[in-house]
């Protein structure tokens, strides 16, 4: 290590290697912006070969993001598209279906394996000459005052920035070093995940079936695979998980039923639970947060890593535009700018996830009836009466003031 | 740093020349707050506002005009500006980070010496000097872009203030103005609204009879020989909370450039 190493010096450090940190590197060293991401992984972690059973919705809109980013086509390749989205409870005939022609040529999204998006930010890092990743190393320390920002490392060395962004989940340290509190509550459900290997083709579809435990989604993977969420009662999930892989089956078999023909359960099974969780600020003296570091939502909808995304277009746009004429990325006023564009849609769409939740993971007969009665009455829309259609855009995640880099336009 | 700001008045006083445009009141009135330039949420909060579309504004005309790539680091490395009525360096600090050689100057000594304490902190490059643009016209220097932004309300004699710029400006080279229009909605917005109902600035620091129409202006601009190439507004958005340029929209605030040859 040389003296001038010692101290790394760049607009922008971000803390957090996942895959909205990568992502956002990847966007912002596309646009020429210096930029480290310290990682506590090493590199290679969560790309071994073989499937781990971990996949992404990956919303229309952020593909367009990722797309930005130079991320994208490494990625379409082994993306699966989802052309129709059906919603449905207890297989009643009453269901929501949502066809992507309705609304353009475009799917609504594509469902994605968490190793192959990794592997193409990995990919994508060296190729971009301002971005530094420093992997596999802690951080130590964070000094921040009204001039800059120092990330102390466990190696010794330093990162110096205008700007720190917390791009370390849930968990969030970066989070917890600026005092910036959370809000939240705990579901009492898990998320089971898992895949299948199935004989006919899904031909694109997604399902979300809403089961009494809470709802069990069907998303269409790259070839004759789907992934699995299925969430559960806490006290039960951990039961199943345990369970060997004929009954599992059996158990996958009663829920996901015969439209796929016959299947068999590839990678793991896990579990985690599942909550919400949102920061009371994004923002702090030249520190901002960044996708689960700042809010968690329930997976009913798909939304997660898109929210996070769409943290990552905002982010990018607010600090390029802050560099190219010449002004400070991490002052006060485009921090600001950042927490204002986000808050309302990240606060939107923890207040709809949660409603859904409450509303679909039930048994409750006047509840399971009014929801029957509003799928079967938003259904019977022409494709494009407004309401229906802003229903669709939201899945695609083409809602709201669109950053640039959402709306398919370079940085 | 203390806000009385009156000690200033007379060395500012002395040093304005015989004949100038340098209103010795606005300059006091300027200093008093001289120290709060630089926070974004403080007394210049509206100037913070306006400082992404104005200086998008200057660095797309100045990219386009001078064939360069806005979206290059330095866009504008190898010009030399002058940024006139410099304040605490709002905009002659973000010029010299996209590549240009800036000179800020400003009448008000203790203006300068608050620039100069923030160029010196955040590492900048910027020649900061105390003097008028007339004194600096009189020393020869000339520049690829010169800049009076929120200025001309301020002076004296605008038509003297307008020679001297011209003078400043170099063969094929740039002079940008932002002002504020005398109309019935800019007493409302910019007088009764930023300095009494938001209080984004103390009351006094306009006198709407100091506004320029943009027709007066631009014949000003053109009699020093100058040809007047764009005029836009900039209008408020209270929803975004954002500034943006509005090409038809000159009622309150506007900006201008003019080219020599």
């Amino acid at each position: 290590m040389n003296a001038k190493e010692h101290d790394i010096r760049v607009e922008v450090a971000v803390v957090g290697g996942g895959l909205a940190g990568l992502t956002l590197a990847c966007a912002l060293g596309t646009a020429g912006v210096e930029v480290a991401v310290i990682d506590r992984d090493p590199p290679e972690s969560q790309m071994v070969e073989g499937f781990d059973g971990r996949t992404t919705a990956i919303a229309f809109g952020s593909a367009r993001v990722l797309d930005g980013a130079g991320v994208w086509a490494d990625v379409a390749d082994e993306a699966g598209p989802i052309l129709d989205i059906r919603v449905t409870d207890q297989n009643d005939p009453l269901f929501l279906h949502y066809d992507h022609r309705d609304v353009g040529d475009d799917p609504f999204g594509w469902i994605v394996e968490n190793r192959v998006l990794r592997r193409a930010l990995m990919r994508r890092l060296p190729q971009l000459p301002t971005v530094r990743h420093i992997a596999p190393v802690a951080v130590t320390g964070l000094h921040r005052d009204a001039g800059g920002v120092t990330v102390a490392l466990a190696d010794g060395r330093t990162v110096s920035a205008r700007l720190v962004v917390g791009a370390d989940g849930r968990k969030s340290l970066v989070r917890e070093h600026a005092g910036i509190r959370t809000v939240g509550w705990s579901y009492g459900q898990h998320g089971i995940i898992t895949c299948i290997e199935h004989a006919e083709p899904h031909g694109g579809v997604a399902v979300e079936l809403f089961l009494p435990a809470g709802p069990f989604a069907m998303l269409p993977m790259a070839g004759n695979r789907t992934s699995i969420v299925w969430t559960e009662r806490a006290e039960l999930a951990a039961w199943y998980l345990k369970l060997p892989e004929h009954r599992f089956t059996a158990e996958l078999r009663a829920r996901v039923g015969d439209w796929l023909g016959d299947f068999k359960p590839v990678g793991v099974r896990a579990a985690y639970p599942l909550s919400l969780m949102h920061a009371e600020r994004y923002t702090d003296q030249r520190l901002a947060l960044i996708s689960e570091a700042s809010h968690a939502m329930h997976p009913i909808a798909g939304q997660g890593l898109n929210v996070g995304i769409r943290d990552v277009a905002a982010l990018a746009e607010v600090v390029v535009d802050a560099l190219r004429v010449g002004l400070d990325p991490g002052a006060a006023d485009a921090l600001d700018r950042y927490q204002r564009w986000r808050r309302v849609d990240t606060m939107t769409l923890l207040a709809t996830t949660d409603a859904l939740t409450r509303l679909f993971s039930n048994d409750i007969a006047p509840l399971a009836m009014a929801r029957r009665l509003g799928m079967a009455a938003i259904d019977r829309l022409p494709p494009l009466k407004p309401v229906k259609k802003f229903f669709m855009r939201h899945a695609m995640g083409m809602v709201g003031e669109l950053p640039r880099m959402v709306r398919g336009e370079a940085l | 740093m203390d806000a009385s700001g009156t000690h200033g008045r007379e060395g500012d006083a002395a040093a304005a020349k015989a004949r100038t445009t340098v209103d010795p009141e606005e300059i006091a009135r300027f200093s008093a707050i001289a120290a709060e330039w630089w926070d974004p949420r403080g007394k210049f909060r509206p100037l913070h506002k306006f400082n992404p579309v104005r200086l998008g504004y200057i660095r797309d005309a100045v990219c386009a005009r001078f064939g360069r790539d806005p979206r290059a680091a330095r866009p504008l490395e190898g010009l030399r500006i002058v940024d006139v009525g410099c304040g605490g360096g709002l905009l002659s600090e973000p010029l010299a980070r996209m590549g240009a050689t800036v000179v800020g100057i400003d009448a008000a000594e203790r203006n300068v010496k608050t620039a100069a304490a923030h160029a010196a902190e955040t590492g900048v490059d910027v020649d900061y000097r105390a003097t008028t643009a007339e004194d600096l016209a009189a020393s020869g220097e000339t520049f690829d872009v010169v800049l009076a932004l929120e200025v001309v309300e301020h002076v004296a004699d605008v038509e003297l203030f307008l020679e001297a710029l011209a003078v400043l400006v170099r063969p094929g080279g740039m002079l940008f103005l932002a002002t504020l229009n005398r109309t019935p909605k800019s007493f409302v917005f910019a007088i009764v609204g930023a300095e009494y109902v938001l209080r984004w600035l103390p009351r006094g620091t306009h006198d709407w009879r100091k506004f320029i129409r943009p027709s007066e202006l631009a014949a000003g601009v053109r009699r020093t020989g100058l040809d007047v190439g764009d005029i836009t507004g900039v209008t408020y958005n209270p929803v975004s909370d954002r500034f943006a340029l509005a090409p038809r929209d000159l009622d309150v605030n506007y900006m201008m450039w003019a080219a020599r040859g």
